[in-house]
């Protein structure tokens, strides 16, 4: 279809999409990670097992996760916060997003870099003043691409990268969230 | 209106078709050799049919209406007749397409304070280099654009209405006209939580695709006019300023708090077939059919979304679509005689 080398098997995942309208089953996917804490606000988190496609899956390895609160907050900073990981999410969906996208549209990419940044708050987690949310006031992303295609191609791109970004959605819109103790 | 009405019915006249009016096909079910249909005026056997009920027969609500409060008034585009019927206070408007849009401007000129919940929508001009933007639709070749040459057919069937108006002054109602009129746009609406409305922060994503998609529109309309030797006959080029975003936008508002008194809907439409006793709608609700040409032998259909072109669903859109669909219905009577 296309002669670009951005290393996505975009024929796959069309393949998939055609598959999975048939068969809404398939594509119900669960993923999981699993926290212990360790000592003060320090957590490690892994990730290795999911569901989708009907069975377990497994990743090609486990990933590790330290999560801990910088010198500043009075803690040992033993990995990045727990709110910088969406940061992470949000980055690495985004740039995924733009590079299927640039592969389905026959764009040649050289470099994709971005920076995400949040602004935060903390007056409402540490609950000094209630009208002050506790997450995000506001997430700005800015890329810098480097494709054999105009600016507003570049910007096409990243437009639709964010419309089907799960990172993005489950940032922007609410999610049912339950959180019970076994 | 009076020249449409009065154009349909010099057309029945023409034709010499049996019209009857305010019959209802309550039925209409295969048979061995076609279809039987009923009526609220008697039984009809017919080998083939032709669906023309419309592709706007019933207002479209999403399933979170059931969780906004009883204390807000809630209508469809079906209900609405005006701004004097609707309880004083603050609207409102879900879904910013040519319905949305429409509401929204009256609703705000009547002075009430208005919101406007965007998602995916199709801004355009109303007039583009001194033309109307459908003529531009219509030169370039655009809206002859046929079903089977569009890369992605289902997501061309589902695009919403383009926020177009028809005024004397032929005026552009897109978000920047609103919200200059004081309308404030928040995001798509995504639930309903202990009493609010809780919205996307995804909207100026939703406007860069609009704007993207215009430009894009706009590009297609010069390339048109310089490759066929007509930038003399229109006005010069021209870009329009990109939909402005608001500082801040609301992610949340409290259906309880009394801002809002009403909810309009104006969140699409779709065909109604409760009628139709024929296993021809896919596992949406909607007709199974190539072209027009249903899933089902001597079943046709006319006047939905991108049926042959891009055209379909408009007035004068059905002609090329229908000399085809009759056509092939006429190969089909041959065919089984
Ligand atoms: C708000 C709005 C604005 C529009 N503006 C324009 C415009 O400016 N220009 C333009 O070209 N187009 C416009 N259109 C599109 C235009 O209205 C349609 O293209 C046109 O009406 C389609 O004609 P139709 O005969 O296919 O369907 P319809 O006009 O919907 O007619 C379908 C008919 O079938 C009848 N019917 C349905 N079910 C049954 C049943 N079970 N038994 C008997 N009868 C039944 C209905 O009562 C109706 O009379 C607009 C549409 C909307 C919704």
């Amino acid at each position: 279809m296309t002669t670009v080398a951005n290393g996505v098997n975009v024929q796959a995942l069309l393949e998939a999409r055609d598959a999975l309208k048939g068969a809404p089953e398939a594509a119900q996917f669960t993923w999981r990670a699993s926290s212990k804490w360790q000592n003060g606000v320090h957590s490690t988190t892994t990730v290795r097992d999911f569901f989708g496609l009907g069975q377990e899956q497994s990743h090609k390895a486990e990933s590790v996760f330290e999560a801990d609160h910088p010198a500043v907050f009075a803690a040992e900073d033993n990995g990045i916060t727990p709110i910088e990981y969406l940061l992470v999410g949000l980055a690495a969906c985004l740039t995924a997003g733009v590079a299927s996208v640039a592969q389905n549209r026959g764009i040649q990419l050289r470099s994709v870099e971005s920076t995400v940044e949040g602004r935060h708050d903390i007056r409402g987690i540490l609950g000094a003043d209630s009208d002050v949310r506790n997450g995000f006031t506001d997430v700005k992303v800015t890329f810098t691409i480097d494709a054999d295609a105009s600016r507003q191609e570049i910007e096409a791109l990243v437009a639709q990268s964010q419309k089907r970004s799960a990172v993005f959605d489950a940032l922007t819109n609410p999610t049912d969230v339950t959180v019970d103790v076994a | 209106m009076a020249e449409v009405t009065e154009f349909i019915e010099r057309f029945a006249k023409v034709t010499g078709a049996p019209v009857r009016t305010g019959t209802n096909v309550t039925s209409l079910r295969p048979t061995d050799d076609g279809y039987h249909v009923t009526t609220g005026g008697g039984e009809i056997r017919c080998r083939t049919v032709v669906i023309a009920s419309g592709a706007c027969n019933r207002p479209t609500v999403p399933r979170l209406a059931a969780a906004v409060p009883a204390s807000i008034r809630q209508l469809t585009p079906f209900d609405y007749r005006g701004p004097t019927e609707l309880p004083d206070g603050g609207v409102l408007v879900v879904g910013a397409s040519a319905t949305g849009v429409q509401l929204a401007a009256e609703l705000r000129r009547s002075g009430r304070p208005v919101t406007i919940s965007v998602g995916e929508q199709v801004r355009m001009p109303r007039t583009y280099r001194g033309r109307d933007v459908l003529w531009w639709m219509d030169a370039s070749g655009l809206w002859d654009q046929r079903y089977d040459r569009i890369d992605d057919l289902e997501r061309a069937r589902r695009l919403p209405s383009p926020q177009l108006v028809g005024t004397p002054e032929r005026a552009t109602l897109d978000l920047n006209a609103l919200t200059a009129m004081g309308v404030e746009p928040v995001g798509r609406w995504a639930a309903v939580r202990d009493g609010r409305a809780l919205f996307s922060g995804g909207l100026r994503n939703v406007f860069s695709l609009a704007d993207l998609k215009m430009e894009r529109l706009l590009d297609t309309f010069d390339a048109w006019a310089r490759r066929n030797g007509r930038d003399a006959d229109v006005a010069p080029s021209e870009r329009f300023p990109p939909t402005r975003v608001p500082a801040s936008t609301r992610l949340q508002l409290d259906l309880r708090s009394g801002e809002i008194a009403t909810i309009v809907w104006a969140t699409g439409f779709r065909p109604d077939y409760r009628w139709l006793d024929v296993p021809v709608l896919d596992e949406k609700g909607r007709l199974r059919h190539e072209g027009g040409v249903v899933d089902g032998p001597g079943l046709y259909a006319l006047g939905l979304p991108v049926l042959r072109r891009r055209k379909s669903t408009f007035i004068y859109g059905i002609e090329d679509d229908a000399r085809e669909v009759v056509d092939h219905l006429a190969g089909h009577l041959a065919a089984h005689r």
